[in-house]
């Protein structure tokens, strides 16, 4: 698996849209950090960017990355290795690179704005953590569409219902829903909506962390509530370690059973 | 070296493979023929595990294959489609599938045989098709393996590289190596194999000497007989 893993990862990084996806974070960094004052008001703005793109990217890239690599995987299944291994390599090899040019590209700008000595460093810590966790949830998302899929636009129509749907139907559903049920106890329920959505999660993650009220939401705030702070934050973790977890064990096991 | 025992395999409701029964001798060079959608590319898959079979049992050198994955080592398989990693070059691409492989390959010849030498440093989105194929017969040839699956081998390739192919095959075999081919040039056929499958819906319909086709067809031309079959005026029941 880490052979397959370095190989994918040493060919992901010198792809020109991985390389253009590490500047957009760093001009991104570069332009919110300078332009405001407030390091943690640029964590929060670069916090609602990164929410929207990092997914995006992880599940396009992902599945135009699995189709492209459709053929080399074939002479690899052919090779003596377990087919595990061909596939856990491969979407780690994905997953890591990807992160690694989220990271990298913020970390560029924070550390130039000397985000060591602003004191916020556990704040971006988590907004990184964030994305990263993002990273993994929707790439393992995006190969097992592509795994599922072999029709290769409708892998790809799939996977861009299901960014839209995490990224802004959801909400709106939610929203909805808490209106409706308006004169119900609605805070277990708007937990449970939050947790089985990762962007959701995410957010309310950092929100917790920076304990900006005004922009936790609905659901950040009951969250708050109802779990105090850093249970709040442990929960959040939790659930999306789960969401990378789970997508992750199915590649592995539908990989096991398809025919190639 | 293979044996193949009532091999089934339905994707679906579609039948590919109809319970095959077969057995590849050790060193000779086997073609496997047949129109689109016959099963060739399916038996080739089942061989190497790609392709889960729905039924049956394959034993290569009397050890069932099938669920497990350490005797692709005596494997060397030629893809259909030569599409790699874009970022790597090809010298990256052959280290990394030797690191795969635990083995190191012998390819400098091949690479002299090939002309790729001056490709060897270019990243592999830059090749032109026909030399993605040679870097695709470079990574199947050059590990010494007992036996070569090849899958549309001569795909892309200009006649220099062809007549090359052609001359490795036959020395493949004088090293007693078992080849297994799918093809539709007919003349790779008739010069480097010993014996020929064609199969026709998911069954054998012949397997024999090409010879032995053409007689069963009445026909003079291997290209006939096989256009015979293909529209479906041949004349039945030519198995050997």
């Amino acid at each position: 698996m880490w052979k397959i893993l370095k190989y994918s990862f040493y060919d992901l990084i010198r792809s020109r849209w991985l390389i253009l996806y590490f500047l957009f974070y760093v001009g991104a960094g570069f332009i919110i950090l300078y332009l405001g004052s407030d390091t943690s008001k640029a964590i929060a703005s670069l916090l609602n960017l990164s929410l929207l793109i990092t997914p995006l990217i992880g599940t396009l890239f992902g599945v135009i990355n699995y189709y492209n690599s459709r053929e080399f995987i074939e002479l690899l299944l052919a090779q003596p290795i377990q087919r595990k291994h061909i596939f856990l390599g491969n979407f780690l090899g994905f997953a890591i690179s990807l992160s690694l040019a989220f990271v990298l590209g913020l970390g560029i700008p924070f550390i130039s704005y000397g985000i060591f000595v602003t004191g916020d460093l556990w704040d971006f810590i988590s907004l990184l953590t964030g994305g990263i966790l993002l990273t993994f949830i929707f790439s393992a998302i995006a190969f097992l569409i592509a795994i599922y899929n072999e029709n290769r636009l409708k892998g790809f129509g799939i996977a861009i219902l299901f960014w839209l749907f995490m990224a802004f139907v959801y909400d709106g559903l939610l929203l909805i829903s808490l209106v409706v049920f308006e004169s119900y106890p609605v805070e277990k329920m708007a937990i449970a909506l939050s947790v089985l959505n990762p962007i959701d999660l995410s957010r309310i993650l950092v929100m917790l962390k920076l304990d900006i009220s005004a922009l936790m939401g609905y659901t950040g705030a009951v969250f708050r509530n109802f779990f105090g702070t850093s249970t709040g934050i442990i929960i959040s973790y939790f659930s999306l370690i789960l969401w990378t977890l789970i997508p992750a064990t199915w590649i592995i096991y539908k990989a096991n059973k398809k025919d190639f | 070296m293979i044996e193949i025992k009532g091999l089934k395999k339905k994707f679906g409701r579609l039948k590919v493979l109809n319970g095959i029964d077969l057995s590849i001798k050790e060193g000779l060079t086997t073609a496997i023929l047949g129109p689109n959608g016959s099963g060739k590319t399916t038996l080739i898959k089942s061989i190497l595990g790609m392709v889960r079979p729905s039924e049956g049992v394959i034993l290569l050198n009397e050890l069932p294959v099938i669920g497990t994955w350490k005797y692709r080592e005596q494997i060397g398989y030629l893809p259909q489609i030569a599409r790699f990693p874009e970022n790597l070059s090809v010298k990256e691409l052959i280290s990394f599938v030797e690191n795969l492989r635990s083995q190191s390959g012998d390819y400098l010849k091949l690479v002299e045989m090939f002309g790729l030498k001056e490709s060897l440093n270019k990243k592999l989105r830059f090749l032109s098709g026909g030399t993605r194929q040679k870097v695709n017969l470079l990574l199947t040839f050059m590990f010494n393996c007992p036996l070569y699956i090849l899958d549309e081998p001569t795909s892309g390739l200009d006649p220099v590289a062809l007549l090359n192919l052609k001359d490795h095959l036959a020395q493949l075999k004088h090293e007693g190596k078992t080849i297994l081919i799918t093809t539709h040039i007919i003349n790779i056929v008739e010069e480097v194999s010993d014996e020929l499958i064609f199969l026709l819906e998911g069954n054998i319909f012949y397997k024999g000497s090409y010879q032995g086709l053409m007689k069963g067809q009445k026909e003079e031309n291997l290209e006939k007989a096989i256009a015979k079959i293909l529209k479906g005026n041949h004349v039945e029941n030519s198995e050997i």
